[in-house]
């Protein structure tokens, strides 16, 4: 499966773009994370969710290749 | 009254509305960026009853976003500072100035009093307790956050739906805040007035409020986005973890301006910037040693002087003193606006 990927705040800074395209065989958010974390280790140390079709995501919940977005808390005020 | 007369001729509010606004009792944690926005549209809408919640005091470099303050503030506790400023734009409702930290001991006990709790705060630690204690009181959390150029704006714990920890179930506590990484001044303008406007909402029962819903926005490229979220109850229970703790008293850093600093007989300054750093500053008895390395080389430090601590902002430089106290258990200062103001009077 082939997804877009949109990172958001400190996520897009850790992995130095706002934009990617990530291929992984498997369907849930979780086979999603492995390859995610091979491929970038420094988001395993980053608070973030993984949000698709507008919906935030459970680990165990299935993916299409709609866009997806990494979306980190923000702490500042 | 005139005062509400754009309010009460609007049909979605009323002269009933402007009772619900008058009868409703908000209270606002933290007074910075997001605070003061928040705090002046509730003051001038007519929320009847305001509390303000910070331990802070106004520095210079906070008045490039937090718009209640002016120089005069400078020194002062925010909650009161705050108040001053409220009390002067509105003064037919009350306003309580909460001049603490808001902890485990004191969050039920304030949040019991009123209807709506304001999350303006800027650190997860803080945000997890707002989440934490508004899930035993039972009161809606109207949350926002903002990092550089983004925000994010929601309302959680609003009729049954999702919660802080729902949308953000754990923290590996490695987000930064505006003191450390700087943000666009007009950002938590925008976004507390959005933050100001879900209150609004929820007290007038109009409109679609963000329960259950995040929205993300981008100063930058002018997106908005709305991502939906589901109530999880296992990280609703976590709120019940909160528990009453021992708060560690925070400890003091004492800080000095620049002509306070020079009228210490014995003054030792020491430059926590990395080396190299500019401008360069020409003080007399001064050493640089960056603050990462100021444990290994503590032993440069003479510990018979006046040691004062200073850094590009202010803020380093407090860092700075606690690492010293802790291994010298010697008190220590910090000059407090950084090199900007060094510079202006020495090297001029």
């Amino acid at each position: 499966m082939k997804i877009p990927v949109k990172y958001y705040g400190l996520i897009a800074e850790a992995v130095n773009k706002n934009d990617d395209l990530i291929s992984f065989s498997g369907t849930s958010v979780e086979d999603l994370l492995e390859v995610l974390f091979k491929k970038y280790p420094v988001l395993k140390t980053k608070d973030f969710q993984v949000a698709q079709h507008n919906h935030l995501l459970a680990k165990n919940e299935t993916l299409d290749e709609t866009e997806l977005a990494l979306l980190p808390p923000f702490a500042g005020g | 009254m005139s005062r509400y007369l754009r309010h009460i001729i609007l049909d979605n509010i009323g002269e009933s509305g402007q009772k619900k606004l008058s009868e409703a009792k908000v209270v606002v944690i933290g007074a910075g960026g997001l605070g003061c926005p928040v705090l002046q549209y509730l003051t001038a809408a007519g929320v009847g009853t305001i509390g303000i919640v910070d331990f802070d005091t106004v520095e210079e470099s906070n008045l490039q976003r937090q718009i209640l303050y002016g120089n005069s503030s400078i020194g002062i506790n925010k909650a009161e500072a705050a108040k001053k400023r409220l009390c002067d734009l509105n003064h037919t409702i009350t306003i309580i100035a909460y001049p603490e930290k808001l902890t485990t001991l004191n969050a039920t006990t304030i949040f019991r009093q009123y209807d709506i709790i304001v999350d303006a705060t800027d650190n997860l630690e803080t945000r997890y307790l707002i989440n934490d204690a508004c899930v035993l009181t039972n009161k809606p959390m109207v949350y926002a956050g903002v990092y550089k150029f983004e925000g994010q704006v929601a309302v959680f714990n609003y009729q049954e739906g999702a919660t802080y920890r729902c949308a953000f179930p754990e923290t590996k506590n490695t987000t930064p805040n505006c003191e450390d990484i700087g943000v666009l001044g007009v950002l938590p303008g925008i976004i507390g007035t959005l933050q100001a406007n879900e209150v609004l909402k929820i007290i007038l029962e109009i409109g679609a409020v963000l329960r259950s819903k995040i929205l993300f926005y981008n100063s930058l490229t002018n997106r908005f986005s709305i991502i939906s979220l589901k109530r999880n109850e296992e990280a609703v229970k976590k709120a019940q973890c909160f528990k009453i703790k021992p708060v560690q008293p925070q400890q003091e850093v004492k800080q000095l301006s620049v002509e306070e600093a020079l009228k210490i007989k014995d003054a030792f300054f020491v430059d926590v910037r990395n080396y190299g750093a500019l401008p360069k500053v020409k003080l007399p008895n001064c050493i640089t040693i960056p603050l990462a390395i100021i444990e290994k080389k503590i032993h440069e430090i003479p510990e018979e002087k006046e040691i004062i601590f200073f850094c590009q902002a202010g803020i380093s430089s407090k860092k700075a003193v606690l690492t010293y106290q802790k291994l010298r258990k010697k008190t220590c200062y910090s000059m407090k606006a950084g090199i900007y103001e060094i510079k202006e009077h020495l090297e001029g």
